[in-house]
Order: structure tokens, then C-alpha cells, then sequence
């Protein structure tokens, strides 16, 4: 009886009438780039006006985030509680969408959305936090610049565009922001344009990532004619629900793969390209020559990880006809990306000078983890191991960033060392983002997230050698880290003028993160999967025994000796040495080759140099010979004839129009000269005529009237 | 076709002739002068004496010497020095040749239908008075006034000019 | 062909002869005099005509011939006293009567 009566109270209920701020959603993106716009128009340098604005616009989009996500913790309580009334497990994952009917062909319809479900509501939260935190920071640190108001207004815009892509519901309008994003990336990599390495970096990062974009425009077009939408979430007609799925599933694409896969490999692309997995890779360490807010934030925390979110948003695709606990051949292939690069991008870092660089591979690196996350683990491990990673790797490069500033703009490890007295609030907060990302046991949130990833490799059916990679990869990240933290912290100062703490609007960003990074491991711990749960939509407890899981314990055990590892073989060769900038490093000198190798970026560079730009210049050659002799030829050809033809014209109207006409009249002339000669003026020539035309006359009369 | 006819009539076409031909233009006034008057005889020969004498007062009298006048105060006398005849006198002879060949066949092919002879007419001069004055009346009065105009005409023509007219 | 000239046609012949040499002396004649001789002669070759035609004509009596002869010579006379005038004129102005050379009117 009670039964009855709640289900039929379920079924009034029906969907409950939108909430507000699910229909206003489109304001958190929408905000930061109308300022943007009027940012655009100001003159510079607007210091405090521009600034004002940008946190300002920021801070509104923060707390209609904020908004959001209470909403969606709200929902996930109320369906919670009804179903432990009723007994029955609802997903409260719920996806709520607002979509709107853009361009109408025919019967097709191309729509835009926006989706608000735990996923986006916690990259929204995450992105607007983590943006605030660096433009209040970038108060500070870019104070002497004068384009200052044309930084903020690129932030603005990048913030804009960013939230844009996190509460997409149509892959169309997420292509289309996405695009945004990487302008805002090229406009601000190219900040300071006068300088030919930025321009360059910035023209690289660009070209680069568009080659994962056209990737992920042929992945869309092949979407949006199989599925017939572009919609993710359309109430059981999206692209992404069942109904699309088992479509998508049985068509064939060739190569054994079903439309379902190749799609979904065609949207990785995307994602590798933005995300700098390898070997869409090269375009970010060189992405370092922006200014260091930036680099925290697009090249960091937030843009790089957009590939990783795109992944996470489309993973039923990737996800299609995968049978329990499986793998599907789009996942695999994630899965061994991801892995790769994390190994790759990690043995380069260990050879690096340059604070940034180090960081920017480290970040290459942690991307793979991500992707690896997704591809072993599903969403939920790698978008918590997304999450911690932003925070800890924006404290890094805000970090590095303060080390710079203090240090005069110097950038190379090997000149600097000792800074931990000088500038112990930085040396602290760096201390705590480089353990995290290390995955220093237990208390920092990187160990959590990372641990995540190692247990779902573990488990991993079709290998287990992308947990080994991913286990060396842990074990580098500690060796790397380790070194710089060394020979920027440790020793004695080696540069050339004294260094100095940085100011307060820096280094209070710099402790807010650190508290983060320490404090989001707590909601990822076994004992208490409260991320997983959220993003899954289930329900959960803090539970010791969680701990208590087969292997569990031993897994967290190697981790934390390889971290340990790591961090002794780094103390051991680089601690409190300090050795000159012109020595060769400790490393080098144990192992010149592979050094060298390292050094040098793995050649990857040079391999595109030689191969696909060397190409490119050669297609550039024959596109241009083609364009002045081939195509100039038939322009110049049809100029020459049309050249013939009005010379011929021109020729006709002359002589021909022109000249008979004047001959006409030249005959005139000459007729009317003729007759003039009649009038000689002479009388008897007069009477001559006269005399003979009366003769004639005469003659007529006569000859006429005979009978 | 009587034998007066004859010489009257080679004498005015001999007049003729010469009064186009000579050289000297005197002399063409003169020779004109003998073919008025081989006309007046001519007509006096077709019985009408009062157009004979007439034509002996008015044109040998006045008319000739008209031209006489003319001739010498234009100093007609010296003879041009390339010749008395036009540069085509050949095409005018032509033409005048022309004329009287149709003159002369329109004669000739209606020569049967004219009259073979008539009787003399009698006529007087009071009967030519009478006409005058009464049929003719008013060609009479024009006539006056035309020679009165041609006067008037022909000395305002011939007048010196005033103004110092080069002489 | 005696014998089919009748005395009238025998005048006519006479007048044309006369107008034609009258004729050919306008028409060739370079001084402006000769001209107006040639000019009399044509007028007087007519006055033939027309006397000739009165007396072998149906009605002499009429005097309609005569009479016409008659103002011919009038205004033959009043035409040569103004035709004269103008060439005495003509050659104040022109210092000539020659007229090949009088073609000022030329078109």
C-alpha cells in the first residue's frame, strides 16, 4: 500500500520544473566575455579599472558557479532521499539541459545547449576558483607591464570561452569555444609579440593544436550525419544516449572499427592535440614564453585539461559496446596514449634547465595520467586526478613564477639556489605543490588521485604494462622534481644579484592553493570516494573498510617506495650541491648519452623539422609555382586574350566604325567639292547651263507631245 | 523664197557673225550695228514697217550707241592679251550648236504645217495708235514705268561714287 | 529642199540662226560687252520670230505680234541702258570686263 502510494507520487512528480539557475546557466561564461568585449575597448594602461573588472566579472561567474553546484548537491540530496525511501537506486547524475534550436535545414536542426550534471558542475566551480586565484595573482605580477589591460581582456576572454566548454551540452558549441580557447592560448603565449621566440611559440601552439582540431571537426561532421544531432543530452534523443549509441555501434567504418569507435578516436585527436599527448606534444613546453599567469593557468590548470574533460563529457562514445569490466578499442588506445606519454614527457623533464620547461613536460606527463585515468578507469578517476592536478600544478607555476619575479626574471635552475631563506613562503607553498605532484603519501592530494589511476591499471585486463609505465613515470616525476626543487631551494645562490620574497598579492594565492592541494585529497580517498560518487551518482559513506579492498594496501605501498625512490636518488645526487651553471650536471656526468638525448627533447622536434615542416615548405614551393606559372599562367592568358580581343576591337572601331564613317564624310566632302565646282562664279558658265538645259528641254517638250 | 530674202538675210547673219567673231570690240559694235539694221530691212520685208523703223530708231539708235559708249569708256578697244575668247569657248559653241540643232529640227519637222503665204496685211499706224492706247493700254503704262525705273536704275548703277571710289 | 522651205520657215530658220550665233557669242566671248551684244542678238533673232509669225499668222489684224515686237524693243533698250550701267561699273570696280576672271561669287 505504501508502495503504491509513493509510486504514484514518483510519477506525479515527474521532472521537477527547472531551477533557475539551470536556465541562467549560460551567464557563467557569457559574463567574463561581454567584459572581455568592454575590456577590448579600453585604452591602456586602465590598471585598476581593468583589473577591477576582470576579478569582478570573474568572481560574479564564481558564485553562480558556486550557485550551480549547491544546486546539484541539493538535487543529488533530494533524489538520494527519495530513494532510500523508495528502495530504489536512482542515478542522481542527473543531466540538466537547456537546448535551444539554432540553425533549422530542412527537417535537421542544428541545436546549442548548455547541460548542468555533477561533472560540469564541478569543473565550473574548479575553473572559476582556480581563474580567480590566478588573476588576482597576475595583479601583482604583470603591475610594470604596460599592456595590461589587453592582458585581462585575453583572461577575460579565456575564462569565457573555457566555462563555455565546460557547460556545453552540443558539440557544436563546445567545438566552437573550444576554438576560442586555443585563440585566447595563441593571443596570450604571443603576449609579449615583439619578442620572435613568443611569436613563433605562439604560431606553433596554434598550427599544432589545429591538427587535433580538424581531427575533431571530421569526428563532429561523421557524428552529426550518423546520429542526426550534435545535442549530448536531448531527453533520450542525444548523441550520447542509448538510442545514438546502438546506431552508431552497428555501422561499420573500415578497418573493423564501428562508427562508434572511429568517432571517438577522431574526437582523442582533438583532445591530444589541446591536451599535448604525444605527438601532439611539442607545442607546450614552448608555450612557456607567455607570462607566468598564464602559463599556470590555460597551460596548467585549465585549457590542457579541456581535452581531458572533452574525453570525460563524450565517454559513453568511448565507452560504447563495452562489455563489463571490458575495455573498448577507443579506451585502449586512450589508455596506451596516455601511458606513453606520461614516460615520455617525464625522462625529458629529468634533463631540463629551464624552471618552466621542467614544469611544463611535468604537466605533458600528468596529462597522460589523465587520459591513462580515462582510458583504465573511467571518468571519475581521471577528472579527480584533473582536479587535484590543477590545483597543485597552478601553485607550481605561480610558484615558479614568484621564484622568477624574485630572482629578476631569471629563469635557469642552474643560476639560482638557497631561495629557501630568502623567500620561505614561496620555498613552503612550492614545497607543498611538489609533493603533491610527487604523490607524497597519505597527506597530499596528489597521492590520492594518482593512486587512483595506479589502482584502476592495476586491474586493467588487457595489460598490465601500462601500470609499469606508469609506475617508472612516478618514480621520474619524484627524480625530477626532486632535482629542481634542489637547485632552485637548496645550496647556495649561484645567480648574479640578490633575490627577494615576493609581495602579498602574490604569495597569498600561493597559500590558498596549497591548502588545496593538501586538503582535495580528502574526497578521494578509499575510504571515503566521495568524487567518484558524486560524478557516478551514487551514493556513499566514509567507510574504513574501503581501505580493506584486495591489493589496495600493497598498491599504496609501492607507490609510496617508489615516491620515496624517487626523492632519495634525487637528494642523493643533487641535494645541497649546488654545482656552477657551467659544470655538467651530476646525471650527465653519469650518463653523457642518454643525457644528451634527454637534453635534446628526444629529437621530436627536429623529427617534425626534417619530415612534416620540411614538407610543408616543399608544398609551399610547388603551391607557389603552381599559383604564379599555373593559375597566373591562365590569369595572364586570359588577360592576353582579352588583351587580343580588344586590340581587335579597337582595331575594327578605328578603321572599320571609325573609318568608314570618315570616309563617308570624306566622300561628302569630296561630292560637296564636286558640286561646288558648279558654282564657278563665271556668268557664262551660268548661261551655259541654262542655254543647254533649255535645250533639253525643248527636246523633252517636243519628243513628249509627238504623237 | 524671194531673192530679197536671200541677201537680206546674209546680210544680218553676216552682221551677226561678225559682231561675235572680230577682235576688236569696236568693231563688233559696229558690225552688230549693220545686223539691226539687216533686221529692220527683214522686217520692213514682212510688212511691218512701223516694227522696221522702229527697230532702226530705238536699237541702231540708241541701243548701239549705247554700247559704243560702253566700249570705250571701259576701254574695250585694247585687245586682251590671251585671246578674245574664253579658255572653253568650245563647250559654248557646243551648247549653241546644240540650240540651234533643236531649233532648227523643230522647224524643219513641222515645216509642212506651216502656211505656204498669207495675204498681206494693212495695217496703219493710226491702227497701231489705237491699239496702243487701247488694247495695250496697260503694257503701255508698264512699259513707262519700266523705262523710267531702268533710267532711274541705270544712272544710280553708273553713278560715281561719292566716297572716293577708286577709279 | 527649197520647195519645202516656206518663206515663214525660212524666217525661222533665219531667227534661229541668228539666236544661235547670239548664243554662241555670250557663250564665248570674254569682254562683258560681248556678252550683251550676243545678249541683243538673241532678243532681236526673237522679235523676227514673232513679226514673222504675225504676218503668216491666222489674224494679222490683231496686230497681237506686232505689238509684242514692239515692247520687246522698249524693254530691250531700258535692258541694255542698265546692263551697260552695271558693266561700266563693274569695271570701275574691277579695273576689267574680262570674264574669265569675275568669279568672286565662286563656290
Amino acid at each position: 500500500m505504501q508502495e503504491q502510494l509513493y509510486q504514484f507520487n514518483l510519477a506525479s512528480i515527474g521532472t521537477p520544473p527547472q531551477a533557475l539557475i539551470v536556465r541562467w546557466l549560460w551567464l557563467i561564461p557569457a559574463i567574463p566575455i561581454v567584459t572581455s568585449g568592454v575590456l577590448a575597448l579600453l585604452k591602456q594602461p586602465r590598471q585598476r579599472l581593468s583589473a577591477g573588472l576582470a576579478i569582478g566579472s570573474l568572481s560574479l561567474s564564481l558564485l553562480l558557479s558556486l550557485i550551480a553546484f549547491v544546486h546539484v548537491l541539493n538535487y543529488r540530496a533530494m533524489m538520494l532521499g527519495i530513494s532510500q525511501i523508495d528502495h530504489y537506486a536512482f542515478n542522481t547524475a542527473a543531466h540538466e539541459t537547456v537546448n535551444l534550436s539554432w540553425i533549422q535545414v530542412g527537417s535537421a536542426s542544428v541545436d546549442l545547449g548548455w547541460v548542468l550534471d555533477p561533472l560540469s558542475a564541478v569543473m565550473l566551480v574548479m575553473v572559476s576558483f582556480v581563474g580567480l586565484l590566478i588573476f588576482i595573482y597576475s595583479t601583482g605580477y604583470m603591475a610594470h607591464d604596460e599592456n595590461y589591460t589587453r592582458f585581462f581582456c585575453f583572461l577575460s576572454l579565456f575564462a569565457g570561452a573555457m566555462l563555455g566548454v565546460v557547460i556545453s551540452n552540443s558539440l557544436l558549441l563546445l567545438f566552437m569555444c573550444w576554438e576560442i580557447v586555443g585563440l585566447t592560448s595563441y593571443l596570450l603565449i604571443g603576449f609579449w609579440y615583439q619578442k620572435p621566440a613568443a611569436a613563433a611559440a605562439a604560431k606553433k601552439a596554434f598550427l599544432t593544436t589545429r591538427i587535433g582540431d580538424l581531427f575533431f571537426l571530421l569526428g563532429i561532421v561523421w557524428l552529426f550525419a550518423q546520429a542526426g544531432t550534435l545535442v549530448l543530452y536531448k531527453g533520450g534523443g542525444g548523441a550520447i544516449e542509448p538510442t545514438a549509441l546502438a546506431g552508431l555501434l552497428s555501422q561499420h567504418a573500415g578497418l573493423g572499427l564501428s562508427a562508434a569507435t572511429a568517432i571517438g578516436l577522431l574526437i582523442f585527436a582533438g583532445a591530444v592535440g589541446k591536451s599535448g599527448q604525444f605527438p601532439l606534444h611539442v607545442w607546450l613546453p614552448d608555450a612557456m614564453e607567455g607570462p607566468t599567469p598564464v602559463s599556470a593557468l590555460i597551460h596548467a590548470a585549465t585549457m590542457v585539461a579541456a581535452g581531458v574533460y572533452l574525453i570525460a563529457r563524450v565517454y559513453p562514445l568511448m565507452q560504447a559496446g563495452a562489455l563489463a569490466g571490458g575495455s573498448t578499442t577507443a579506451l585502449t588506445v586512450i589508455t596506451w596514449v596516455g601511458a606513453f606519454t606520461a614516460v615520455f614527457a617525464a625522462l625529458i623533464a629529468v634533463a631540463q634547465d629551464d624552471i618552466k620547461r621542467i614544469l611544463a613536460y611535468s604537466t605533458v606527463s600528468q596529462l597522460g595520467y589523465m587520459m591513462a585515468g580515462l582510458g583504465l578507469g573511467g571518468v571519475a578517476v581521471g577528472m579527480f586526478h584533473l582536479i587535484t592536478h590543477a590545483f597543485f600544478k597552478a601553485l607550481l607555476f605561480l610558484g615558479a613564477g614568484s621564484v622568477i619575479h624574485g630572482c629578476h626574471e631569471e629563469q635557469d635552475i642552474r643560476r639560482m639556489g638557497g631561495l629557501r631563506a630568502v623567500m620561505p613562503l614561496t620555498f613552503a607553498t612550492y614545497a607543498i605543490g611538489m609533493l603533491a605532484l610527487c604523490g607524497f603519501p597519505l597527506l597530499f592530494s596528489g597521492f590520492w588521485s594518482k593512486d587512483g589511476i595506479l589502482e584502476a591499471a592495476v586491474k586493467w585486463h588487457p595489460s598490465i604494462a601500462p601500470f609499469i609505465m606508469l609506475v617508472f613515470g612516478a618514480l621520474l616525476t619524484a627524480f625530477y622534481m626532486t632535482r629542481q626543487v634542489a637547485y632552485v631551494f637548496l645550496g647556495k645562490w649561484r645567480g648574479d644579484k640578490p633575490a627577494h620574497e615576493s609581495p602579498a598579492v602574490i604569495t597569498v594565492p600561493l597559500a590558498i592553493l596549497a591548502f588545496f592541494a593538501i586538503a582535495l585529497g580528502a574526497i578521494g580517498t578509499p575510504a571515503w570516494p566521495w568524487f567518484r560518487a558524486f560524478l557516478d551518482g551514487r551514493a556513499v559513506a566514509f567507510d574504513m573498510r574501503g581501505f580493506a579492498e584486495p591489493g589496495l594496501l600493497t598498491l599504496m605501498c609501492l607507490s609510496t617506495v617508489v615516491v620515496f625512490a624517487g626523492l632519495g636518488v634525487g637528494q642523493e645526487l643533487y641535494g645541497n650541491k649546488s654545482p656552477s651553471p657551467e659544470a655538467p650536471d651530476r646525471l650527465e656526468q653519469l650518463a653523457p648519452h642518454v643525457w644528451g638525448w634527454l637534453r635534446d627533447r628526444l629529437y621530436v622536434d627536429e623529427f617534425y623539422a626534417a619530415t612534416v615542416i620540411a614538407f610543408y615548405g616543399w608544398w609551399a614551393r610547388v603551391s607557389d609555382w603552381l599559383d604564379r606559372r599555373v593559375w597566373g599562367g591562365l590569369v595572364a592568358g586570359v588577360t592576353w586574350a582579352f588583351g587580343l580581343w580588344a586590340r581587335l576591337i579597337r582595331f575594327l572601331d578605328t578603321n572599320v566604325v571609325d573609318g568608314s564613317f570618315d570616309k563617308g564624310c570624306e566622300e561628302l566632302n569630296v561630292g560637296g567639292g564636286l558640286l561646288a565646282r558648279l558654282q564657278s562664279g563665271r556668268v557664262q558658265t551660268y548661261l551655259r547651263i541654262l542655254a543647254l538645259s533649255v535645250a533639253a528641254l525643248a527636246v523633252i517638250l517636243i519628243w513628249s507631245s509627238r504623237p | 523664197m524671194s531673192f530679197v530674202f536671200y541677201i537680206l538675210a546674209t546680210l544680218t547673219v553676216a552682221g551677226a557673225l561678225a559682231a561675235v567673231l572680230l577682235k576688236n570690240t569696236v568693231h563688233c559694235a559696229l558690225a552688230l550695228t549693220v545686223a539691226f539694221a539687216g533686221l529692220a530691212l527683214l522686217f520692213l520685208n514682212l510688212d511691218a514697217q512701223f516694227a522696221g523703223f522702229a527697230q532702226i530708231l530705238v536699237y541702231i539708235g540708241a541701243v548701239a550707241i549705247l554700247v559704243v559708249f560702253a566700249i570705250l569708256l571701259t576701254k574695250g578697244s585694247d585687245t586682251p592679251a590671251d585671246g578674245v575668247f574664253s579658255r572653253t569657248w568650245l563647250a559654248g559653241l557646243a551648247i549653241a550648236a546644240a540650240v540651234f540643232a533643236v531649233l532648227g529640227w523643230a522647224v524643219i519637222q513641222t515645216a509642212n504645217l506651216l502656211p505656204n503665204s498669207a495675204p498681206t496685211p494693212t495695217v496703219s499706224v493710226q491702227q497701231i495708235g489705237q491699239a496702243l492706247v487701247g488694247r495695250y493700254v496697260l503694257p503701255l503704262e508698264i512699259v513707262a514705268v519700266l523705262l523710267t525705273a531702268a533710267m532711274i536704275g541705270a544712272v544710280i548703277i553708273a553713278m560715281h561714287e561719292k566716297d572716293g571710289a577708286p577709279k | 529642199m527649197t520647195s519645202q522651205v516656206t518663206p515663214l520657215a525660212g524666217y525661222l530658220l533665219v531667227a534661229a540662226l541668228l539666236f544661235s550665233i547670239g548664243l554662241a557669242g555670250a557663250l564665248t566671248r570674254r569682254n562683258a560687252i560681248l556678252v550683251l551684244i550676243g545678249i541683243e542678238l538673241m532678243l532681236n533673232a526673237a522679235n523676227l520670230n514673232l513679226i514673222a509669225f504675225w504676218r503668216y499668222g491666222p489674224h494679222p489684224e490683231a496686230l497681237t505680234g506686232m505689238m509684242f515686237a514692239i515692247f520687246s524693243i522698249a524693254v530691250a533698250a531700258a535692258e541694255a541702258a542698265v546692263g551697260l550701267g552695271l558693266v561700266i561699273q563693274i569695271y570701275r570696280h574691277a579695273k576689267t570686263t574680262d570674264l574669265d576672271q569675275m568669279n568672286r561669287m565662286k563656290g
